[in-house]
């Protein structure tokens, strides 16, 4: 483990000047050694904790109302008070990063790994359990080594281990290397896949973590970075980690931009406080769409979240407002994509992902995905059919039946549909498929139409009144096209 | 039944059913409820005996738990008390329409052609519960049609609609998880791990539950359509599990057999013996018209007339110079024939229907008995005083080991070696041959370590915990060393009588209808019923034997002795199947006539002066008694060929041979006449057996004391270093399996396994074969070193290709001592 094999960190991270929690240390190119962890504040938190009673440490978690950072933004001090009294129980801590568009935990495991384990080893003892699993993403090799070799150091030095800090406290850490597949993010796959098996989601309930976990005992599943506040919120405090941020949501996040701004990266920054224009045009932020290039569209929250536009610009980064515009902050994977996207490129690309990362368990999203993937294929190869699109909500909509969210569209007069989709399937995967064709076709249904060459006749007029239909077969836009193409004849 | 079907021990939950008020039981899923109320819910997944894991989706039904409607699977939802669940709603039939849309997109649709067409839940629930057309136009998912994945089972990918139920049984039912999910998305497949096929002794289960014609049977491919199947229910006569099953034949032949899922018994499981040993039914070797050897001629087909006078006049003689082998292929109306042919009217005792591989009569007939749900019944404490269940007792194997898995059952081993079990044991007491009822003397309370012959503290001590009166105590007894006498498995048992009142056994003997033999005379000393020969009253019979018989060492000792004259072979083969061949050998050379009631002519046979053709499994009605004492309908369900006659049958034309009238010319008859001969079968309803759910278990609760003496002393270890272990394989070059084409080629060669401690210091090198010598007799063998043998123990299992091992045994013997060295090297 002592070797570096991988010497330079994943690059991306942006310093905007803005309040630091999680990410103070990376200025310095040696942060992830104990002995620079040491210099700054380093186990001080679990010094601190370790003062304290567990249920002092936990209510102080639940005081400062740290929310979950792995997408579901639940917060983690009353997720920890889900557990039962039944032992042995466990901390699995989720390293699997894979939404796409996500690279914040990667930099928080490559660069201050040790705020990490001091958060793992913090959250064990509030919980009163000695055993963390913690599970990292098979591509992050990086990550891997540079924890392997904090977590020798932890251990060497009694942060972890059999009597921590010279108590009788025995908390072990174990590191677990990923395979590599994406839906091992979702945490009961990531359980599954930890108890060795095939990393399958289970079906909650029954198989909820905190009352049926890893070997079916209650388990703690909480993302990298939630547990990276933890050193400095037990420093701090909880009235202190509440001064940043909003209200609603405190303290601050990392958010990972991507795309067609100026300075894409990862920021921290005061989430509630900031809309989507400020963090994409802000000087301290991403400084505006490249130039010459208008805004397209915008995915908020990781390939998996529906699509906004310019329409939702202005809405701040709160995760319930921006449930109920129809989309989600999920992991905190902002998708920038300018006027010289090609919509449909663009969903097929995502649908593409969600086929290939499908882990076959549900009917639905198996063979949904992969359908939905060749329709996409084949209207980009030409071969496309007018009944094709309605086809693609169709399906669609049997993967996620209802009405599925979706952005307001003031031009066409349609409303947003609020977050989040309903599934036929266990885990929200399959659904995920969904969030870019329902974004595309309500958007920019003519993109489509306009590759659809087969039968195309003069149609190109054709009335796209528009309906919200992505949950029925759209008949009437079928006897149009019909219509259209006889008349054609 | 299981307990939660009886109304008075469940607390009902209520919940709405399609508008209508019904009640579930507590703790049961939506779909079963669903199901006793009359509402089929469409499910590929889903299946009773196995966990659900709710991923085909088929099952999704509108559910309100308050908080409005919405698709929950019923697999995998328990119904809790007041919930409003719409199998009909529009939601409901659209995710139904969605499901079965999606599972056809990629499914061939060469229903024509697939040996599930017409018995297919996909088409079934594409029928009732499908969209009717497919808007899909791209191109299906391919893959290469059919493949091996074993000897026995093919997988078409194509049809695969991932249920997880094949590999769900393999890792969760049969604890061999051969097969397994790989690849991703709409490219995921179940497939086996390169070069490791699914060698399971199970494998046909999963032909069986799966849901399309993706596993396909070898035997059966091709072979017919289900509407041209014929159905009867039926007992396996494998082993003396007895699994309840569904004989199916098509134009007179046995297509198929599959399992019946009965609750007391097999739970639908088989073993692939059960499922494919069918298959010699229609075997070209089988004798179908009787043979006769005409002076020192070959044996030549016969008339039935000739044949039964020459075997006639050969039983005429002393009874005390006739003797009977075998029997345990027969059904209990054939044995009851034969028990009273041989004993009632020639007055012979010399019968076995075990060679000398079984346990002694009075044990096997008179201990207490349990049944397999008593045994696996939850937090039960399980000793397992016998072979390796999985080897000889597969399907009884199943029930324990999903005892032990999920039911909370503890097992402990009093075994020569480690069994398929040792990794779930909560105690494991592996005993050097001839230690065993030492070591279960050391349990008792009290007893130090040190007599325990070195058992591991830890183990003696986890042991003693289970024993000490808290929880109930089976033992699932048999014969676990052929090469040890019975005579230490019987102070085992009393030990733990001593240390465990009211412990209840379960006689895991191998042979098909053993059970059914004992308890039908054939065994010295017994007449039908359980009842001692010495001062027994039969009336329906001429007479009973005045003397008490010979065992089948006796009585091959006394034919090599010259002191018998015709010896009667009841399917028995013991040229090939008696554990000291030279004797066997000495024994038939010897004997004047030899009669063989068989359906094949084996090593045995054809030393034979007359082959008698008998009616196999499948070929004649009659009953079945298991390891329980439950007596099931064995059911004809084709002609026997040929001339081949039922075993009853066959006694019967004997008898009339010999001038007499056995009293029944009908199986009617025979069975009127065999309850009221047979006590323990005089409640028996035989009109009703067959439509019996798994077949009444006889009152068999005896208590005999068994007479065995003071513990026997274990010999002290010699010079000789090794003591050897020998046992069954499920594949072995027995008749059965030898004349069903497909099992045939699966027995293992033989192979001796050694401690790798032992292996070193016998200074064995790899590659060189090992010279096994015992008292001068000696056997080159292939050799492996294997850490689960015992050290101080040498392993093999008998009959299989290779080296015999018999040639190492000499009955009587308390143990086997063997030395080893190098083959080509000076020791």
């Amino acid at each position: 483990m002592a070797t570096n094999t991988y010497v330079a960190h994943a690059p991306g991270y942006v310093d905007n000047d803005g309040p630091k929690i999680v990410t103070r240390r990376f200025a310095d190119p040696e942060s992830h050694t104990l002995e620079r962890y040491l210099a700054t504040e380093g186990y001080d938190g679990l010094r601190k904790a370790m003062s304290m009673a567990p249920a002092e440490v936990a209510n102080l978690v639940k005081d400062a109302v740290l929310l979950g950072r792995g997408g579901a933004g639940f917060p983690a001090g009353v997720k920890w008070g889900f557990m039962p009294p039944v032992w042995p129980r466990y901390l699995v801590v989720n390293g699997d990063e894979s939404e796409p568009g996500t690279y914040k935990d990667r930099l928080l495991m490559e660069r201050d790994p040790h705020q990490l384990i001091e958060g793992c080893v913090i959250a064990c003892y509030a919980l009163g359990l000695n055993q963390c699993f913690l599970y990292v993403r098979g591509e992050m090799a990086l990550a891997q080594e540079r924890i392997a070799q904090a977590l020798n150091d932890a251990y060497a030095n009694n942060f972890v281990g059999k009597g921590i800090l010279g108590t009788d406290v025995d908390i072990d850490v174990v590191l677990h290397w990923g395979a590599g597949a994406y839906i091992v993010g979702e945490e009961t796959a990531l359980i599954e896949s930890l108890e060795g098996n095939r990393g399958m989601p289970r079906l909650k309930p029954p198989f909820f973590p905190a009352a049926k976990g890893l070997y079916l005992k209650p388990t703690i599943v909480n993302n990298v970075e939630t547990l990276s506040n933890l050193n400095w919120l037990l420093i701090n405090g909880a009235d202190a980690y509440k001064q940043y941020g909003s209200e609603k949501s405190p303290g601050t996040r990392m958010l990972a931009v991507s795309g067609h701004v100026k300075r894409p990266g990862v920021y921290e920054v005061e989430a509630g406080n900031i809309s989507f224009r400020d963090l994409f045009y802000g000087e301290n932020y991403c400084q505006g769409i490249r130039d010459g290039h208008e805004l397209k569209m915008f995915i908020p929250g990781g390939g998996s979240a529906p699509w906004f536009f310019g329409d939702q610009l202005d809405l701040k980064l709160e995760a319930s407002d921006v449930g109920a515009a129809g989309s989600m902050l999920g992991s905190g994977a902002l998708v920038v994509m300018d006027d010289s996207t090609d919509a449909v490129r663009a969903c097929l690309r995502l649908v593409r992902f969600y086929a290939r990362e499908s882990c076959g368990k549900c009917t639905p999203c198996r063979e949904g995905t992969s359908w939905e993937e060749k329709i996409l294929e084949r209207i980009l190869d030409g071969h496309g059919r007018q009944e094709d699109i309605d086809l693609l909500l169709s399906v669609g909509a049997q993967i996620s039946p209802g009405r599925y969210p979706a952005a307001s569209f003031e031009d066409a007069g349609l409303s947003a549909v609020p977050f989040p989709p309903r599934q036929t399937t266990i885990c929200p995967l399959g659904p995920s498929s969904v969030a870019p064709i329902v974004s595309a076709i309500r958007r920019f249904r003519s993109e489509f139409e306009a590759k659809i060459v087969l039968d195309h006749g003069d149609h190109d007029e054709v009335d796209h009144d528009h309906e919200d239909n992505h949950d029925g077969h759209g008949h009437a836009h079928d006897a149009d096209a019909t219509a259209v193409a006889a008349g054609g004849h | 039944m299981t307990a939660t079907d009886n109304p008075q021990t469940t607390t009902g939950v209520p919940f709405t059913l399609n508008g209508k008020a019904v009640e579930a039981r507590k703790d049961e899923l939506l779909i079963d409820a669903a199901d006793r109320h009359g509402v089929h819910i469409p499910r590929f997944c889903y299946h009773p005996r196995m966990n659900p894991v709710g991923m085909c989706r088929m099952c999704l039904v509108d559910v309100d738990m308050g908080r409005g409607p919405g698709l929950q699977p019923a697999c995998m939802m328990p119904v809790t008390p007041d919930i409003k669940v719409d199998t009909e709603s529009e939601a409901t039939k659209s995710a139904q329409d969605g499901v079965l849309e999606f599972l056809l997109i990629n499914h061939p649709l060469d229903c024509p052609v697939c040996d599930k067409g017409g018995e297919c839940p996909l088409q079934d629930n594409t029928l009732s519960f499908g969209p009717g057309e497919s808007r899909f136009v791209e191109e299906k998912r391919h893959y290469e049609k059919p493949i091996p994945i074993s000897p026995l089972v093919d997988l078409d990918r194509e049809r695969c609609i991932l249920c997880d139920r094949c590999t769900r049984f393999a890792k969760e039912v049969a604890g061999d998880p051969l097969i397994h999910f790989i690849g991703r998305g709409a490219q995921t497949q179940v497939n086996t791990f390169p070069d490791h096929p699914f060698s399971s002794y199970f494998s046909g289960n999963t032909v069986q539950i799966c849901p399309v014609g993706a596993l396909l049977a070898q035997p059966y491919r091709f072979k017919a359509r289900p509407w041209d199947l014929e159905t009867v229910e039926s007992t396996s006569a494998v082993d003396t599990t007895g699994a309840r099953v569904l004989v199916q034949s098509s134009r007179n032949q046995l297509t198929r057999i599959l399992g019946l899922d009965s609750d007391a018994v097999n739970w639908g499981w088989l073993s692939d013996k059960d499922r494919f040993a069918y298959q010699v039914t229609e075997s070209e070797n089988r004798v179908t018209e009787p043979m006769l050897r005409r002076g020192g001629d070959d044996l030549t087909p016969s008339r039935w007339s000739d044949a039964t006078k020459t075997a006639a006049r050969a039983l005429r003689g002393d009874p005390a110079r006739v003797a009977v082998l075998g029997g345990a292929r027969l059904n209990i109306e054939g044995q009851y024939a034969w028990a009273k042919l041989m004993k009632g009217v020639i007055g012979t005792d010399h019968v076995d229907c075990q060679l000398s591989d079984g346990l002694p009569a009075p044990m096997a007939l008179g201990l207490p008995r349990a049944t397999i749900n008593q045994v696996c019944a939850p937090g039960g404490v399980v000793v397992l005083l016998g072979p390796d269940p999985k080897e000889e007792l597969p399907t009884l194997y199943l029930r324990l080991r999903h005892a032990i898995v999920e039911d909370g059952v503890s097992l402990i081993e009093l075994t020569p070696r480690p069994t398929s079990l040792s990794d779930l044991a909560a105690a494991r007491l592996h005993c050097v041959p001839g230690t065993v009822g030492q070591v279960a003397a050391a349990l008792a309370p009290g007893v130090s370590n040190e007599s325990a012959d070195a058992q591991p503290a830890d183990q003696m001590t986890a042991a003693r915990a289970l024993l000490d009166g808290s929880r109930p105590v089976t033992v699932v007894l048999g014969r676990a060393n052929l090469a040890e006498s019975a005579r230490y498995t019987a102070d085992a048992v009393g030990a733990l009588q001593r240390l465990v009142p009211g412990v209840t056994f379960l006689p895991a003997l191998r042979r098909g209808n053993v059970l059914g033999g004992l308890e039908m005379g054939l065994t010295a000393g017994f007449l039908p019923g359980g009842v001692r020969r010495a001062g027994a009253n039969f009336p329906a019979w001429p007479f009973v034997p005045d003397f008490d018989g010979k065992d089948a060492d006796g009585i091959m000792r006394a034919a090599a002795n010259g002191e018998i004259d015709t010896i009667v072979l009841l399917g028995a083969d013991p040229m090939e199947d008696y554990p000291d061949a030279a004797l066997a050998k000495a024994a038939l050379e010897r004997v004047s006539t030899l009669i063989a009631v068989d359906a094949f002519v084996t090593s045995s046979a054809a030393e034979a002066d007359v082959i008698l053709p008998a009616a196999l499994f499948g070929e004649s009605d009659g009953s079945f008694l298991n390891l329980e004492g439950r007596l099931s309908p064995m059911l004809a369900k084709v002609t026997p060929p040929g001339q081949a006659k039922a075993d009853w049958m066959v006694a019967v034309e004997l008898a009339t041979a010999l001038g007499i009238d056995l009293g029944f010319v009908t199986l009617a008859e025979l069975r009127a006449e065999l309850s009221s001969m047979a006590t323990t079968f005089a409640s028996v309803d035989w009109n009703r057996l067959a439509s019996a759910d798994d077949g009444p278990v006889l009152p068999l609760k005896r208590q005999w004391v068994l007479e065995f003496g003071d513990a026997a002393t274990p010999p002290a270890p010699s010079s000789y270093g090794l003591r050897l272990v020998v046992d069954h394989k499920l594949w072995d070059q027995g008749t059965m399996a030898q004349e069903s084409p497909s099992l045939a080629g699966l027995a293992p060669p033989a192979l001796l396994h050694l401690n790798p401690a032992d292996v070193e210091a016998l200074g064995l090198s790899e590659g060189t074969p090992a010279i096994i010598d015992r008292d001068g007799a000696t056997l080159e063998a292939p050799w492996v070193a294997d850490p689960s043998v015992v050290p101080r123990t040498a392993r093999m299992a008998i009959r299989l290709p290779g080296f015999d091992v018999r040639s190492l045994l000499t009955v009587g013997r308390s143990v086997t001592n063997i030395l080893i060295r190098a083959a080509g090297g000076t020791h």
